[in-house]
C-alpha cells in the first residue's frame, strides 16, 4: 500500500460515524444558529431579522419565566437527589447492608423507564381522586387533597419531585461506585488524627466524591434544563404558564405558531445555559478535587 | 472503614428500604392498577379484585400498541446496531491510531454529548421535511445514530486504550491489516463493553420522545411512548387500559436493565466517574 493509502486509513474509520453525526448533529446545529437571525414561518421566504429574536426572547416575560422555571427544576432535579443520595450512598457503603445492591438497583429503575411512564403514571397518582389524595383523605388531611399537577402553586414543585423521583437512584449509584475508589488508607489516616465521622467526612468523603458530584450535578441539571418530556405529557406547560420551560416554548413556537427563527434563538439561549452550567460545574469540582 | 460493627447500621437499612419503597411504591401502583376491572373506578392503591388480564388484550389490539410497540423495536434495534458499527471504527481509530487532526475531530464529536437535542430538532424537522424523509422510520434512525455515535465512539475509544499496545503490535508485525487486527484481536475482548453499548443505546433509542413527537405524525409509524402520550390525552376515561400500555411501554427496557444490570451499571457508573 502506498504511503498516502496508509495515511487515510484512520479517516476511513471514522468517515461512517461522521456520515451521521455531520448531517444530524452538526449541520442542524449550525443551521440553528444561522435561523436564529431570521424570521420564518417555515414556509415562505425567510426574512434576515439581525438579533431581534434575542431581543424579542430576552424581553418577554413567558421566555423570561420559562427559564426561571427551569431554575425551580434544577433545585428539584439536582440538588435534591444530591443530597438525599449523599447520606444514602455513604452510610450504605459504610454499613455493607445485606441486599444493598438490590435496593440500589431498585432505587435506579425509574432511570430505565421512559420518562411518558413516568409522566402518565405519576400524572394518575397526583390526579385528584388520585392515591395520593386518598391517602390524605384517609388521614384527615382532607384541605390538603389537590388537584396537584392543576395547581397554580404546586404544579411546578410537584413536576420537580417526580423528576427527583427518577434522578435519586442516579446519584446514589454514582456516589456509591465513587466511594470503592477511595483507599481505605486514607480512613485509616483520619481515625489515626482522631477524627470524628463529621470529620472524617468533610476530610476524605468529599473531597474523594468531588468527580462523581460533578457527574451527578451535571447529569441532572442538564436534565432539568432540558425538561420537557414530562412536562409534555403531564401539563403541557399549564395551569396558565406555571409550568412552561424553555423545551415547551422551542417546540410551541416551531411546530405549532410556525415562528421558527423565535424557536431557534431561544434553543440557542438554551444551549448557553447548558454550556455554562456544564463548565461551571465541573471547574468547581476540578478545584476540589486538585 | 472504622465504624464499630453494628453502629447505625439499623437505620442505614431503614434509610435505604424506605427510598427503595418511595421508588417501589408508584410502581407498584401502576401494575395493580393495570389489572384492575375496568368497569369499577378505581381510587388509590387497591389489590383488583381479579386479575384482569383483557387490559393488556384492549390496550395491545384495540389501542394500536402492538403496532407502536413493533416502530420502537424496529427503531431501537436498527439505532443500536448503526451506532455499534460505526462507534467501533471509530472508537478504533481514535484509541489506537495517530493520525493529523486527531484531537481537533475528537472535540467536535465530543460537541454532540453537550449539545441538547432541541438545539437541532428545528432544522432537521425543516431538512427531513425537504427530503421527503419525514414520517419515515429513517427520520428517527438516522438522527438517532448521528447523536448516539458521540457517545458511543468515546465508550469504545476508552475500550480500546486499555488494550496493550503490544499486542496491536505483534499483530501488525506479523503482517495483519488494521482491519483484522480489529476483528480478529479486538473485538474478541470487547464484547463487555459492546453489550453495554447495545443496551444503553437501545434503552435511549427506546424512550426517546421529542424526536418521533417531531418526525412521526402517521399514526402507524408512532413509536411506544409517543402512543402513550397520544392514548393518555385521548382515552383518560381508560384509566386502566392506560397503565396496562404504560406498564407495556416499560416492561421490555425495565426487564432488559433487571437482565444486563449488573454489567452495565456497572460500565454506566464507571464510564461517568472517569470522565
Amino acid at each position: 500500500m502506498s504511503a498516502n493509502g496508509r495515511r487515510a486509513i484512520p479517516y476511513l474509520y471514522l468517515l461512517p460515524a461522521f456520515l451521521f453525526f455531520a448531517p444530524f448533529v452538526l449541520v442542524p446545529f449550525a443551521h440553528t444558529l444561522g435561523l436564529s437571525f431570521y424570521d420564518w414561518d417555515g414556509l415562505t421566504q425567510a426574512a434576515f431579522a439581525g438579533l431581534d429574536n434575542y431581543r424579542e426572547a430576552l424581553g418577554s416575560p413567558l421566555v423570561r419565566s420559562a427559564f426561571g422555571h427551569a431554575l425551580v427544576l434544577i433545585f428539584f432535579f439536582g440538588v435534591i437527589p444530591v443530597f438525599v443520595a449523599l447520606p444514602l450512598a455513604v452510610s450504605s457503603a459504610r454499613a455493607n447492608v445485606p441486599g444493598g445492591n438490590a435496593l440500589r438497583t431498585l432505587i435506579f429503575l425509574p432511570q430505565a423507564i421512559s420518562t411518558v411512564v413516568v409522566g402518565v403514571s405519576w400524572g394518575w397518582i397526583l390526579a385528584l381522586d388520585g392515591p395520593l389524595n386518598a391517602g390524605l383523605r384517609a388521614i384527615g388531611l382532607e384541605f390538603a387533597a389537590i388537584d396537584w399537577l392543576g395547581d397554580f402553586t404546586w404544579a411546578l414543585p410537584s413536576l420537580g419531585m417526580i423528576g427527583a423521583w427518577t434522578l435519586l437512584g442516579l446519584c446514589v449509584a454514582l456516589f456509591f461506585a465513587g466511594l470503592q475508589q477511595i483507599p481505605a488508607s486514607l480512613y485509616d489516616a483520619a481515625a489515626v488524627d482522631g477524627a470524628g465521622r463529621w470529620r472524617e467526612f468533610l476530610a476524605v468523603t468529599l473531597p474523594g466524591l468531588a468527580g462523581p458530584i460533578a457527574v451527578a450535578l451535571t447529569v441532572t441539571v442538564v436534565s432539568a434544563l432540558r425538561a420537557f418530556d414530562l412536562v409534555f405529557v403531564t401539563t403541557r406547560g399549564g395551569p396558565g404558564t406555571e409550568t412552561v420551560v424553555p423545551g415547551i416554548l422551542i417546540y410551541r413556537r416551531a411546530f405549532e405558531d410556525g415562528q421558527l427563527g423565535s424557536a431557534a434563538a431561544i434553543a440557542m439561549l438554551l444551549c448557553v445555559v447548558v454550556f455554562a452550567a456544564t463548565w461551571l460545574i465541573n471547574r468547581v469540582a476540578d478545584r476540589r478535587s486538585a | 472503614m472504622t465504624a464499630a460493627p453494628g453502629t447505625g447500621k439499623g437505620l442505614s437499612v431503614a434509610t435505604l428500604l424506605v427510598f427503595a419503597a418511595i421508588t417501589a411504591l408508584p410502581i407498584l401502583g401502576i401494575v395493580l392498577l393495570s389489572l384492575h376491572s375496568p368497569d369499577v373506578p378505581v381510587s388509590g392503591f387497591a389489590w383488583p379484585d381479579r386479575l384482569h388480564f383483557g387490559n393488556y388484550a384492549r390496550a395491545f389490539e384495540t389501542a394500536h400498541f402492538a403496532s407502536y410497540l413493533a416502530s420502537s423495536l424496529i427503531v431501537s434495534s436498527a439505532v443500536a446496531a448503526g451506532t455499534v458499527v460505526v462507534s467501533t471504527l471509530a472508537g478504533y481509530a481514535f484509541g489506537t491510531m495517530r493520525f493529523a487532526g486527531r484531537n481537533v475531530l475528537f472535540y467536535l464529536l465530543l460537541a454532540g454529548l453537550v449539545i441538547p437535542f432541541e438545539a437541532v430538532i428545528v432544522p432537521l424537522y425543516v431538512e427531513m421535511r425537504a427530503a421527503g424523509l419525514a414520517n419515515t422510520y429513517f427520520s428517527v434512525i438516522l438522527p438517532l445514530i448521528g447523536v448516539n455515535a458521540a457517545f458511543g465512539t468515546f465508550w469504545m475509544r476508552a475500550y480500546f486504550r486499555t488494550v496493550p499496545r503490544e499486542l496491536i503490535e505483534a499483530a501488525s508485525l506479523d503482517g495483519a491489516g488494521s482491519l483484522r487486527i480489529l476483528w480478529k484481536v479486538l473485538l474478541p475482548g470487547a464484547r463487555p463493553a459492546l453489550l453495554t453499548l447495545v443496551v444503553l443505546v437501545f434503552m435511549w433509542s427506546w424512550n426517546e420522545f421529542l424526536l418521533p413527537l417531531v418526525m412521526l405524525s402517521r399514526e402507524d409509524l408512532r413509536t411506544a411512548p409517543l402512543g402513550l402520550a397520544f392514548f393518555a390525552g385521548r382515552y383518560t376515561t381508560d384509566v386502566v387500559g392506560m397503565a396496562a400500555a404504560a406498564v407495556m411501554v416499560a416492561l421490555p427496557i425495565v426487564v432488559l436493565f433487571v437482565a444486563t444490570h449488573r454489567r452495565f451499571v456497572h460500565g454506566m457508573w464507571a464510564g461517568a466517574v472517569k470522565q
